[in-house]
C-alpha cells in the first residue's frame, strides 16, 4: 500500500526539483548472539535541496524503524468470581512487532492527523486493522491496551530522542533495539515533510537474525523437532548422572 | 552475566537461572521432590513466557530425578513392573495433555487453568502432608509410638475388573489403578511443568496403598521417564523447550540436589515433612493470592 503511494508520488517528487533524501542506516544486519542485550541502530543521511539552497522554513525529518507486522489476538482480563481470567480478546491483522518512531519537532507539530495515519507517523496513527466485529469503542480499547503494553516493554517507542539535523543538510537518529525484539525484516523509513506535506521518502532495510550458536539452536528446535528434543533429554540426562557420580565419590 | 534465550527469545542474567536451579535443586535434595513445581512459577516471575517455563522446567526435572532414581534402583527400591504400568499412563497422559495444552492456549485460558491446578493440587497434598506431620511429631513428643499406617489401597481401587500381582509393592490390584495415576500425572507434567512427585506419591500411598519401601523408588522411576517423553512432546508440540535455559536450571540444580540430599541425612524425617509441607503451602497461597489480586498486564498478545 506505502509502496504504491510512494510510486505514485515519485514523479511528482521527481519534478519540480524538490528536496531528496539520500539514507542509510549504521547496520544492514543486527545479529543477536548470546551477548545480546540489545542494540542502538543509527539512522542517518543528508537532505538534497534542489540547487543545493536551503529553504527560509527548513523542512522536518521523521525517522520510523518498523519490524514485521503480524496477526495477533489480544485479550483482556477481567475479575469473574473472584479471580483474574482472560474474558475479552480482539484480533489485529497488522500489527507491527516493533515500531520506533523518532523526529525533529513534536510530531503533532509536523503534520496533522490525516497525514501521520496515511503514512503511519506516531504509535497512536498505527493501523492494526481490527478485524473483530464489535464496538468502534471496544477496538479502541483494546488498541490502547496493546500500545500501552508494548509501549512499556519498549517495543512501541515515540520521541525517546530527537532527530537531530545539523546545517539544515544533514539528519541522524539514534533508535534503541531492545533484546526482546522479533527476528526478521525490519525497514528504516525516512520522511522529509514541509508545510505538512511529506515531500521525500525513502527506505532502507535491516534484518534481525539469531546468529551462530542462537541461530542453530532456533533452527534446530524448528526443523529437528524429535532430535532437539533428544538431545535435551540426554543433556539432562548426563549432567544427572555427571552429579550423582561426582558426589558420591567425593 | 547476561546471556541470550534462543528459544524464549531475551536475555537474563545467567547466574540468576543457576541459583533459582541450586535453590530448588537444594530443596528437592532434600525432600526427594522433583522441584518443578517451584521452577515454573519462579520462572514466570521472572518474566519468562509461560510455555517456555513449563517445558524447560520439565527438561530439568529429567535431570535432578536421574541421580535419585538411579540410587533407589541399585537399592531395589523401585517396582519395575508397577513403575512400568505408571511410565505407561503417563506417556498416554501426557499425549492427553498436550491437546489439552493446544485447546487450551487457542481459548486463552491456559494461564488461569495452570494456576488454579497448582493452588488445588498444592493446597491439598499441602494440607495432606501437614496434617500427617504435626500428628507424629506430636504422638513422638508424649513418647507414644507412632501408629503403624494400617496400609490398604482405596475401595474404588478393589472394585476394578483384572487383577495383576505387585510383587515390590506387595500389592494385588487391577493394574488400571496405577495407569489411572500415572495418567493423571502425566496430563500434570505438561500443562505444569511438574514431575508430578507431590501428587504421585501421596496417590501411592493413600488410592494405591504401596509398600512405603518402593514408593519413593518407583515414583522417581516415573517421573524420569514421563518428563523425558513430555519434554520430547513439548519439543514437537509447542517447540518451547529452550536447552540453554534447561541447562543452566540443571547445572545449579544437580548439585544442589546432592548437597540437598547430604542435608536431609542431619534432620528428622518428620520434621523434613512438615517443613515441605509448609514450603508447598506457602507456594499454593502465594499463587492463589497471586490469582485474585490485579495484574501486572490486563492485556495480553499472543499470534494468531
Amino acid at each position: 500500500m506505502r509502496a504504491l503511494l510512494l510510486l505514485l508520488l515519485t514523479p511528482l517528487l521527481m519534478a519540480q526539483g524538490s528536496p531528496r533524501l539520500v539514507p542509510d542506516v549504521s547496520q544492514r544486519s543486527i545479529d543477536i548472539i548470546y551477548s545480546f542485550t540489545g542494540a542502538q541502530l543509527l539512522v542517518f543521511g543528508a537532505i538534497l535541496y534542489p540547487g543545493g539552497r536551503v529553504p527560509d522554513s527548513p523542512a522536518d525529518v521523521v525517522v520510523v524503524l518498523k519490524g514485521p507486522t503480524e496477526s495477533i489476538t489480544v485479550r483482556e482480563k477481567q475479575k469473574v468470581a473472584g479471580i483474574w481470567v482472560n474474558a475479552d480478546s480482539a484480533r489485529f491483522r497488522s500489527a507491527p512487532t516493533f515500531y520506533a518512531v523518532a523526529s525533529s519537532r513534536p510530531l503533532d507539530q509536523i503534520v496533522d492527523e490525516r497525514t501521520a495515519a496515511i503514512y503511519e507517523l506516531g504509535i497512536n496513527s498505527l493501523q492494526l486493522s481490527p478485524t473483530t466485529a464489535g464496538t468502534p469503542g471496544e477496538a479502541v480499547r483494546f488498541e490502547n491496551g496493546l500500545v500501552d503494553l508494548r509501549r512499556r516493554g519498549g517495543l512501541y517507542v515515540e520521541d525517546a530522542r530527537p532527530v537531530e539535523i545539523s546545517d539544515d543538510v544533514l539528519y541522524r537518529a539514534r533508535i534503541d533495539v531492545p533484546a526482546r525484539v522479533v527476528v526478521g525484516r525490519y525497514t528504516a523509513e525516512t520522511f522529509l515533510i514541509q508545510d505538512g506535506r511529506v515531500v521525500a521518502a525513502a527506505v532502507r532495510e535491516i534484518v534481525i537474525r539469531k546468529s551462530g550458536f542462537e541461530r542453530f539452536v532456533a533452527a534446530a528446535a524448528n526443523q529437528h523437532a524429535l532430535l532437539y528434543g533428544l538431545v535435551a533429554v540426554g543433556v539432562s540426562l548426563l549432567l544427572g548422572w555427571m552429579a550423582g557420580a561426582l558426589f558420591r565419590r567425593g | 552475566m547476561d546471556l541470550y534465550l534462543p528459544i524464549a527469545n531475551l536475555s537474563v542474567n545467567a547466574l540468576v537461572i543457576v541459583a533459582l536451579g541450586f535453590g530448588v535443586g537444594l530443596l528437592s535434595g532434600m525432600f526427594g521432590v522433583g522441584g518443578g513445581f517451584l521452577t515454573t512459577p519462579l520462572l514466570i516471575v521472572y518474566g519468562i513466557p509461560p510455555t517456555v517455563a513449563a517445558a524447560s522446567a520439565t527438561t530439568q526435572v529429567t535431570g535432578a530425578s536421574v541421580s535419585g532414581a538411579l540410587a533407589h534402583l541399585r537399592r531395589g527400591g523401585v517396582d519395575m513392573k508397577m513403575g512400568a504400568v505408571l511410565v505407561a499412563g503417563g506417556l498416554l497422559g501426557s499425549l492427553a495433555g498436550a491437546w489439552l495444552f493446544r485447546v487450551l492456549q487457542r481459548i486463552g485460558q491456559i494461564d488461569t487453568v495452570i494456576g488454579v491446578l497448582y493452588v488445588l493440587l498444592l493446597g491439598y497434598v499441602g494440607t495432606l502432608m501437614a496434617r500427617d506431620g504435626i500428628r507424629s511429631l506430636v504422638a513422638s513428643r508424649r513418647g507414644e509410638q507412632p501408629a503403624p499406617s494400617r496400609r490398604k489401597h482405596h475401595r474404588l481401587v478393589a472394585a476394578l475388573p483384572m487383577r495383576w500381582r505387585f510383587y515390590g509393592s506387595g500389592l494385588y490390584i487391577s493394574p488400571v489403578a496405577p495407569l489411572l495415576v500415572g495418567f493423571f500425572v502425566g496430563v500434570l507434567t505438561i500443562l505444569l511443568g511438574v514431575g508430578g512427585g507431590f501428587v504421585m506419591i501421596p496417590a501411592m500411598l493413600y488410592i494405591l496403598g504401596m509398600a512405603t519401601r518402593v514408593v519413593v523408588g518407583t515414583s522417581l522411576f516415573q517421573i524420569l521417564f514421563v518428563t523425558a517423553a513430555a519434554t520430547l512432546v513439548h519439543a514437537l508440540t509447542t517447540q518451547a523447550v529452550d536447552i540453554v535455559l534447561a541447562v543452566l536450571l540443571l547445572v545449579g540444580s544437580v548439585t544442589g540436589a546432592q548437597i540437598g540430599a547430604k542435608l536431609a541425612l542431619r534432620l528428622k524425617p518428620d520434621m523434613l515433612r512438615l517443613m515441605l509441607a509448609f514450603l508447598v503451602l506457602v507456594v499454593a497461597i502465594r499463587i492463589g493470592l497471586g490469582l485474585g489480586w490485579r495484574p501486572d498486564e490486563i492485556y495480553t498478545v499472543q499470534p494468531s
